[in-house]
C-alpha cells in the first residue's frame, strides 16, 4: 500500500499541494494526470474512471469541493485503500480549516503539508484521525470569514430553512480558537438521508432505496463518552420479508437492510435497547451508515405528460405535489427533463400568481429546467411547455424525451422514520450544559420518473 | 521592487519571476538569523512561509539555503518543521548543502522533546543523499530504542528509507532483526505494523539474492506471527489493520478449524465503515474457504449486504472502486447475485464509468426469473441522451438473448429497437441481430421481415452495414429485394471506405448468386471487378479467389463460399478463465479494476509484497495469445468450481459445433484414421529426429531441463503412471490454481510431431497411450494447448497436472508441470517429454 504521490489541483490544472513521498514516479505526473483527465475519450466513457494507468503509473482521484486530490503509484495497492485515503485526507483538511476550499488551502498550505508529514511517511498511512493528529500538528490555521462561503460544501443545506442552527457551526475548525477567545462546547448529529426513486410512466414505485448516515461532529472538550439512542422498532436484515404497504405504515418499525459503524463505535448495548456509545474523537466522521429498501412515501409525486400538438408541435405537461407535511419545507428544487433533440423552441406557462419559480430551456442540451426555491408541504405546482419542432417526427414522441429528474433538499425531514431519541454526554466535570444539535436532513439522490 | 524587465516578462503579480525576492529575502533571513529580539520568531516564520510558497509554486528558492538552516536554531517546532520541509526538497539536488543541515538534524536528533527528536530523524532519513549514509546509523539506531512512541514510529520507517538509499549498510546494522523484534514484542501499535511493512518491502527484495531473507519473509506467515496479529488487530488504526488483513491473505490454514477460528475473529471487520478495511477482509474469507465449496459459497451471501452498503455510502470513487470488486464476484457467481438485480439498475446522475459496470452486472445475472424485468429496464436506457451508455445498454439485451432465456421475448424488444429510427440504436440493433440470427436460426423469419424494412441508406457505422449486407447474403431467398439492394451497395462501391464492409459485399454478392443466380449475375459480375480492382489487398485477394474458384467450379465454389451452416452455440468468450482466475486471486487490488492481471500493467519490482503468487511473473504467453488459446471447457468448470448448476451439461452437449476448443472424445474413429494418415505422409526416420531434438536444447543451452533427460532416456521411466486415473475437471480446475509451478521445461517436437498436429486429437491419444490423460485443450495453428494430467500407478492420490504449450511453427513446446509430490515432479517431466518427442513417429 505504498503511495509515491500525493496532490491537489485546482480545477484549472493548478498545483494547490503536491508531495512526494517515494521518487519513484517520473516528473511532470500533474500534468499527465490532468491532461488525461480533461480529455478523457477511452470506452466512450466522457468521464475518467476515478482510477486509471499511464505508463505504468497508477493515478487515483477523488473529486472533493471541485478540486482534485490525486495520488500516484507504481504498486499494485488496494484501490478502495487510496480512494478512501483521499477522502479522508480531505476530510481531516476539512476539520483543520473549517472550510475547504482553493483559497482556504493556499492560504494553509505549510500547514497541510505538515499535516501530510503526519499522515503518510514514506508512502505508509499513519494515521487519519484528527484527533491523533493534534498532538503532531503545530501550524494554527488560518480562518476564512464564512460569508464568502459558497454553498457547495454538503454543510451548506443546514443554512438556509432551519433558522434554529448555527449555519456557520458546520464549517468551524475544530482546532482554531475562535475569534472571540472562547469555544463553545457542543456538538452535530446529523441524519443524512439520500433517498433514490424511479417512477414508472403509469406512475408506479419500480425501485426506491434510502442510504442514510449519522453524522457526527464533535466541538466538545475532554471527550466524553456519548450514548446514542435510535428507534426501539429498528430492526436489521430483512428476514422476513414482508410486503410493506406505506400508506399504513405506522407500527411496523424502521428495518435496515444492512449498516456499518465507525471504529469508534461500541455496540455492546445495541442488540437490547438500540444504543450506540462512543467516544468520539475530534473532527466529522461517520457514526453509522445504512441502506433501507422497506418502502416509503416519496416526498414528491410527479405527472408527466407529453403530446403531439400538430406536426411539428407538442405540448409538455409537468405536475408535482409535494406529500410530506406543512411545517416541512422543501428548497433548491430542480426538475429537469430531456426534450427531443430536434426541438427548437419551448414556450412556458406556469399556474396564475407563481412566485419563486424560473424555467429554462438549455438550446445546446436540449433540456428542460424548472426550478423553485422552496416548496410547502402539501402543495401542487403545474408547468406548461409548448415545443416547436425543426423537423417532423416520427415514431413514439415520449421515447424521444424524459426521463424527468429531480433533485431537491428537505431540512428537518427524514422518511426512513430512522430518529435519535435522545443522545447523552457522560457527566463531564468541566463542562456546563454543551450545545446538542440533532439535524434531519432529506436529499434526492437519484429521483426519476418516467414518462 | 522588482526591476521593470522582470515584471514585464511574468505581469502576473501573484507569480513573481522570483529572482528579485529571493535576494531579498535572502537578505532579510540573514539579518533575523542572529537575532534574539522578542517576536523574532514571528517575523522568522512569516520568511519561511514566504520561501515555501515559492518552492510550492516552482520558483528555485535553493540559494536561501544556508540562511534557513541558520535560521533554524531555535526551539519553534513550527519553524523547525518549515526549515525539515525546505531541506528535504532541496538537499537531494545539493548534496554539498545538506552536509550544512547534518550537523544540526543530529544535534536536534537528541533534543528534550520527543516531537523535534522524530522530526529530525525523519528529515535525516529523508534527505535521500547516498555519501550521507553514515551519518544515519547512529541516530536511527537510537531512534529504534527511543522511550517515545513517535520517535520509534519514525525511526522503523527511516530504516526501510536507509534501505533504499543502501542497503548494504542497512543488513550491516542489523536493522532487520532489531525491526523483527520490535515487531513482536512493542506496546505501540503503528510501531508494530511500520516494522511490518518495513519487514515486508525490505525482505522481499533481499529474498532475490539470500536465503535467510527467503526465510524471513516466510516466517511472517507463520501460524504464531499471523495469530498475534490477528488477536490484536483492534488495537491497529483501520489502516495498520489492512495491512495485517492482507497478510493474512497468504497464510495457509492448518485445518479447517484454524478457518473458522480466523473467520470469526474477522466476523465484524465486515461491519466497519472503511471500505478498504471491508475488502481486506472478503478477500481473506474467499481465499481461505477456496477448497470447501459450500463455505465459499456461504461466504458470498454473507458479503453481498456489506458491500451493497459500501457501494451506497460512500464519494462516487469510493462506490465504483466497491462496484468492481462486486462485479468481479457477480461474474464468478451471477446465481447468489440474481435476485438483488435491482441494486444494479442505472442512476441517472451516476458517471458513465459506475453505469457501464452495472450494465455488465445486469448482463451476468440475467437468468429465467429475473430477464424480464432487466431486459425491461434496459430497453429504458436505450432511449438514454448518453449515447455511450444507450449504446452499452442495447448490447446488454443482445447479450442477455445470446443466453438463451426468453429470447422470444427479446427478439420482439430488439426489433422494436429498430422502429425507433435512431441511427445509433438501428446500428447497434442489426449487429446483435446478425449474432442472434447464427445462433437461433429459427427466429429468421420474423428478424427478417424486420430488416428487410430498413434503408441501407440510414446505416453508415460499418459494422452495423457489413451486419445487414451479412443477412442479405445469407437470407437472400427469403428477402425478395436482396439482390437489388446489394446491387445498389455495390454500385456504390467506390464511395465505401470501410475494408470490412467490402468484403461482406464480396462475400454476400456470391451467397445471393448461389441462391439467385439471374437476379444477381450482374451484381456479382461488378463486384468482382471492382473487388480486383481494389487497392486493399485483402479486399483484392478475396475477389481474386472467388474469381478463380468460380472459374473452376460453380458447385466447389458454393461448397466453399456457402456450406450449410450448424448455429453457433457458445460465443468465445474474450477473457479466459485462466486470466479471470488470476484477478480473482489478486482481488482487493487494481487487477479487479483495470480487469487485468497484474503482470499486463505493472513491471516486475513494482507488483509489491501482497502479490499472490510468483508464477504470475513467468507466463511467456501474451494476454491476447492466451486468451485465443485456452480452453474453453475451463469456462464451464470454472463457474462449477461454486456452483453445481445443471446448466453445465447443457453448455457442454451444445460446444461440439464450429469451436475450435474440444472436450477430447476417443470414440471418433475418423480422427485417428485422419492422424494416421498425417503421420505417415511425414518421413519417417525416428532415430534421427530423437538425435536432432536433443541437439536443439543443447544449441540453447538449456541446461537444467536438458542435462538429466539423456541421462534418463535410455533407462525405462522410473515412474509407473496409472493408465486409467480419473480425476474431473472441477478437480482438476481446483488442484491447477492451489499447486505451486514445480518445474517449467522447454523441449521440442519432431517434425512428424507437428504435421500430426493438424488434428490436435492425434497427441491426446498419443499421450494417452502413454497413460498420461488430455483434460482439455484447444488452440489454433500454431499455437496449440493442452492440459494433460496423470496417476502414480501406486498412489492414485498422487496427480501429476501438465500444461503444456505447443507453437507449431517453431516446433517448440514449453511443459508446466504442478504436481501433489513436488520431489518426483522431475521424473514425472522425463517421463511427459520421452512421450512427447515419440509423437508422430509411427
Amino acid at each position: 500500500m505504498m503511495i509515491s504521490q500525493f496532490f491537489v489541483l485546482s480545477q484549472r490544472g493548478d498545483n494547490i499541494v503536491f508531495r512526494d513521498y517515494r521518487a519513484e514516479v517520473p516528473k511532470g505526473s500533474t500534468e499527465t494526470f490532468f491532461r488525461k483527465v480533461k480529455f478523457w475519450k477511452e470506452d466512450g466513457n466522457a468521464e475518467a474512471p476515478p482510477i486509471f494507468n499511464v505508463d505504468g503509473v497508477n493515478y487515483f482521484h477523488v473529486k472533493v469541493v471541485g478540486l482534485y486530490f490525486v495520488a500516484t503509484t507504481r504498486v499494485n495497492v488496494s484501490p478502495s485503500l487510496v480512494l478512501e485515503l483521499l477522502q479522508r485526507i480531505a476530510r481531516v483538511i476539512k476539520d483543520y480549516l473549517g472550510v475547504l476550499n482553493e483559497d482556504s488551502f493556499r492560504k494553509n498550505f505549510v500547514l497541510v503539508y505538515e499535516l501530510l508529514d503526519e499522515v503518510i511517511d514514506f508512502g505508509y498511512v499513519q494515521t487519519t484521525s484528527t484527533e491523533v493528529l493534534k498532538s503532531y500538528v503545530f501550524n494554527e490555521p488560518i480562518l476564512i470569514a464564512p460569508a464568502r462561503l459558497q454553498p457547495i460544501d454538503p454543510a451548506a443545506i443546514f443554512t438556509q430553512g432551519a433558522k434554529r442552527m448555527p449555519g456557520t457551526a458546520v464549517t468551524k475548525s475544530v482546532v482554531a480558537n475562535d475569534p472571540s477567545g472562547r469555544r463553545r462546547e457542543e456538538i452535530f448529529v446529523d441524519i443524512i438521508e439520500k433517498i433514490s426513486v424511479t417512477f414508472s410512466s403509469s406512475g408506479y414505485i419500480l425501485t426506491s432505496e434510502i442510504d442514510g448516515t449519522i453524522q457526527m461532529k464533535s466541538y466538545l472538550f475532554g471527550n466524553p463518552e456519548i450514548r446514542l439512542a435510535l428507534n426501539e422498532d429498528l430492526n436489521i436484515g430483512r428476514g422476513g420479508a414482508s410486503v410493506y404497504d406505506y400508506r399504513s405504515s405506522s407500527g411496523s418499525g424502521v428495518i435496515l437492510d444492512d449498516c456499518n459503524f465507525h471504529e469508534s463505535v461500541r455496540l455492546d448495548s445495541f442488540d437490547s435497547d438500540r444504543t450506540l456509545s462512543l467516544v468520539p474523537p475530534d473532527g466529522e466522521f461517520p457514526v453509522m451508515n445504512y441502506r433501507m429498501t422497506q418502502e416509503f412515501k416519496p416526498p414528491f409525486h410527479v405527472n408527466t405528460l407529453i403530446e403531439e400538438a400538430g406536426r411539428l408541435k407538442a405540448e409538455v405537461i409537468i405536475k408535482i405535489r409535494a406529500e410530506f407535511p406543512s411545517d416541512v419545507v422543501a428548497n433548491t428544487i430542480t426538475i429537469q427533463m430531456p426534450l427531443p433533440n430536434y426541438t427548437s423552441r419551448a414556450s412556458f406557462e406556469l399556474e396564475l400568481g407563481a412566485t419563486g419559480q424560473k424555467t429554462d430551456f438549455k438550446e445546446t442540451s436540449k433540456m428542460l429546467e424548472w426550478s423553485f426555491k422552496k416548496i410547502v408541504g402539501g402543495a401542487e405546482h403545474t408547468l406548461r411547455a409548448k415545443l416547436t419542432f425543426s423537423q417532423e417526427f416520427h415514431g413514439n414522441i415520449t421515447k424521444e424525451a424524459g426521463p424527468v429528474s429531480m433533485t431537491f433538499t428537505i431540512p428537518m425531514y427524514n422518511v426512513s422514520k430512522l430518529q435519535v431519541k435522545y443522545l447523552q454526554i457522560a457527566k463531564n466535570s468541566t463542562s456546563q450544559n454543551p450545545y446538542r444539535w440533532v439535524r434531519y436532513v432529506t436529499q434526492a439522490n437519484s429521483y426519476v420518473a418516467r414518462i | 521592487m522588482a526591476p521593470p524587465a522582470a515584471s514585464q516578462r511574468y505581469p502576473s503579480p501573484s507569480q513573481p519571476s522570483g529572482k528579485s525576492e529571493v535576494t531579498d529575502l535572502k537578505s532579510q533571513l540573514r539579518q533575523l538569523a542572529g537575532s534574539r529580539a522578542p517576536g523574532v520568531d514571528d517575523s522568522k516564520r512569516d520568511l519561511f512561509k514566504k520561501v515555501i510558497s515559492y518552492m510550492t509554486i516552482g520558483i528555485d528558492v535553493s540559494s536561501v539555503f544556508g540562511e534557513m538552516v541558520m535560521c533554524s536554531a531555535t526551539s519553534d517546532i513550527v519553524l523547525k518543521k518549515m526549515c525539515y520541509l525546505y531541506v528535504g526538497n532541496y538537499a537531494k539536488g545539493n548534496p554539498d548543502l545538506s552536509l550544512l543541515t547534518i550537523n544540526f538534524l543530529q544535534r536536534d536528533c537528541k533534543d528534550q522533546d520527543p516531537m523535534i527528536r522524530g522530526l529530525a530523524l525523519r528529515s535525516l532519513c529523508s534527505l535521500r543523499v547516498p555519501n550521507l549514509v553514515e551519518y544515519l546509523v547512529g541516530p536511527l539506531g537510537s531512534g529504534l530504542k527511543d522511550n517515545n512512541s513517535y520517535v520509534r514510529t519514525i525511526a522503523v520507517t527511516g530504516v526501510l528509507k536507509l534501505y533504499h538509499i543502501s542497503a548494504s549498510t542497512c543488513i550491516d546494522a542489523d536493522f532487520p532483526a532489531t525491526l523483527k523484534s520490535l515487531m513482536l514484542h512493542d506496546s505501540d501499535a503503528q510501531v508494530v505494523a511500520n516494522c511490518l511493512s518495513a519487514l515486508q518491502e525490505i525482505w522481499s527484495l533481499e529474498a532475490s539474492h539470500s536465503e535467510e531473507a527467503c526465510r524471513e519473509k516466510e516466517s511472517l506467515l507463520s501460524k504464531p506471527v499471523i495469530y498475534y496479529f490477528l488477536n490484536r488487530i483492534k488495537e491497529f488504526n483501520e489502516w495498520a489493520q489492512c495491512l495485517i488483513l492482507e497478510l493474512a491473505v497468504k497464510y495457509v490454514p492448518s485445518d479447517s478449524n484454524d478457518i473458522f477460528d480466523i473467520m470469526n475473529l474477522l466476523e465484524d471487520r465486515l461491519q466497519h465503515a472503511n471500505g478498504a478495511v471491508v475488502l481486506a477482509t472478503v478477500k481473506v474469507f474467499l481465499q481461505l474457504t477456496l477448497s470447501m465449496t459450500d463455505v465459499h459459497q456461504q461466504v458470498y451471501e454473507r458479503i453481498k449486504s456489506p458491500l451493497l452498503t459500501l457501494v451506497s455510502s460512500g464519494s462516487p470513487e469510493q462506490s465504483y472502486a466497491i462496484l468492481s470488486h462486486l462485479h468481479l464476484l457477480v461474474v464468478r457467481a451471477p446465481f447468489i447475485f440474481a435476485s438483488d438485480y435491482k441494486h444494479f439498475y442505472c442512476q441517472y446522475n451516476e458517471p458513465s464509468y459506475v453505469k457501464k459496470l452495472k450494465l455488465e452486472m445486469l448482463t451476468a445475472i440475467a437468468n429465467e426469473s429475473n430477464t424480464y424485468e432487466i431486459v425491461t429496464e434496459l430497453c429504458e436506457y436505450a432511449a438514454n441522451v448518453d449515447i455511450a451508455i444507450a449504446r452499452e445498454s442495447i448490447r446488454a439485451v443482445g447479450k442477455i438473448a445470446l443466453q438463451q432465456y426468453d429470447v422470444n421475448a427479446i427478439v420482439d424488444r430488439l426489433l422494436q429497437f429498430l422502429a425507433m429510427e435512431k441511427d445509433y440504436v438501428t446500428a447497434e440493433t442489426l449487429v446483435l441481430v446478425k449474432d442472434l440470427l447464427r445462433k437461433y436460426p429459427q427466429w429468421s423469419h420474423d428478424c427478417i421481415s424486420v430488416v428487410g424494412g430498413i434503408s441501407s441508406k440510414n446505416i453508415q457505422e460499418p459494422k452495423a452495414k457489413s451486419a445487414l449486407i451479412w443477412m442479405l447474403g445469407e437470407y437472400a431467398q427469403d428477402m425478395s429485394d436482396a439482390p437489388y439492394v446489394l446491387e445498389n451497395l455495390i454500385e456504390n462501391w467506390e464511395e465505401e471506405h470501410s475494408a470490412e464492409v467490402r468484403l461482406h459485399l464480396l462475400t454476400a454478392a456470391m451467397k445471393c448468386f448461389f441462391k439467385r443466380p439471374p437476379e444477381t449475375q450482374r451484381a456479382l459480375g461488378i463486384a468482382l471487378a471492382a473487388g480486383m480492382a481494389d487497392f486493399h489487398q485483402d479486399v483484392h485477394d478475396r475477389a481474386l479467389f472467388y474469381y478463380r474458384v468460380l472459374q473452376y467450379d460453380v458447385h466447389v465454389a458454393e461448397r466453399v463460399v456457402s456450406p450449410p451452416k450448424q448455429a453457433v452455440s457458445v460465443f468465445a468468450d474474450t477473457q479466459s478463465s485462466e486470466i479471470k482466475d488470476r484477478i480473482f486471486d489478486e482481488f482487493n487490488s487494481l487487477s479487479v479494476i483495470y480487469q487485468k492481471p497484474s503482470y499486463m500493467f505493472t513491471d516486475k519490482e513494482h507488483r509489491g509484497p501482497f502479490e499472490f503468487s510468483d508464477e504470475i511473473g513467468n507466463i511467456p504467453i501474451t494476454p491476447e495469445a492466451s486468451s485465443d488459446i485456452v480452453p474453453q471447457q475451463f469456462e464451464a468448470n470454472d463457474k462449477d468450481l461454486l456452483l453445481s448448476t445443471d446448466e453445465k451439461d447443457d453448455n457442454r452437449g451444445l460446444s461440439t459445433t464450429g469451436s475450435a476448443y474440444t472436450a477430447p472424445s476417443y470414440d471418433n474413429s475418423n480422427i485417428s484414421s485422419q492422424m494416421q494418415e498425417l503421420a505417415i505422409s511425414g518421413p519417417a526416420t525416428p532415430a534421427t529426429t530423437q538425435q536432432s531434438s536433443f541437439d536443439f536444447d543443447d544449441i540453447f543451452g538449456l541446461g537444467l531441463s536438458t542435462a538429466p533427460a539423456p541421462a534418463l532416456t535410455p533407462s525405462p521411466p522410473l515412474l509407473k503412471l496409472n493408465p486409467r486415473a480419473a480425476l474431473d475437471p472441477g478437480a482438476f480446475q481446483q488442484k491447477w490454481r492451489q499447486l505451486p509451478i514445480s518445474l517449467t521445461q522447454d523441449c521440442s517436437v519432431n517434425p512428424q510431431g507437428i504435421a500430426a498436429l493438424t488434428v490436435p486429437q492425434s497427441l491426446i491419444k498419443h499421450m494417452q497411450s502413454h497413460s498420461i490423460h488430455c483434460i482439455a485443450s484447444g488452440g489454433q495453428s500454431p499455437n496449440f494447448k493442452f492440459f494433460f494430467f496423470a496417476q502414480k500407478e501406486s498412489e492414485p492420490s498422487s496427480n501429476y497436472l501438465t500444461e503444456c504449450v505447443i507453437n507449431s511453427s517453431s516446433a517448440k513446446a514449453q511443459i508446466k508441470v504442478k504436481a501433489d509430490e513436488q520431489s518426483t515432479s522431475q521424473a514425472f517431466a522425463t517421463v511427459f517429454e520421452t512421450a512427447l518427442s515419440e509423437f508422430g513417429m509411427p
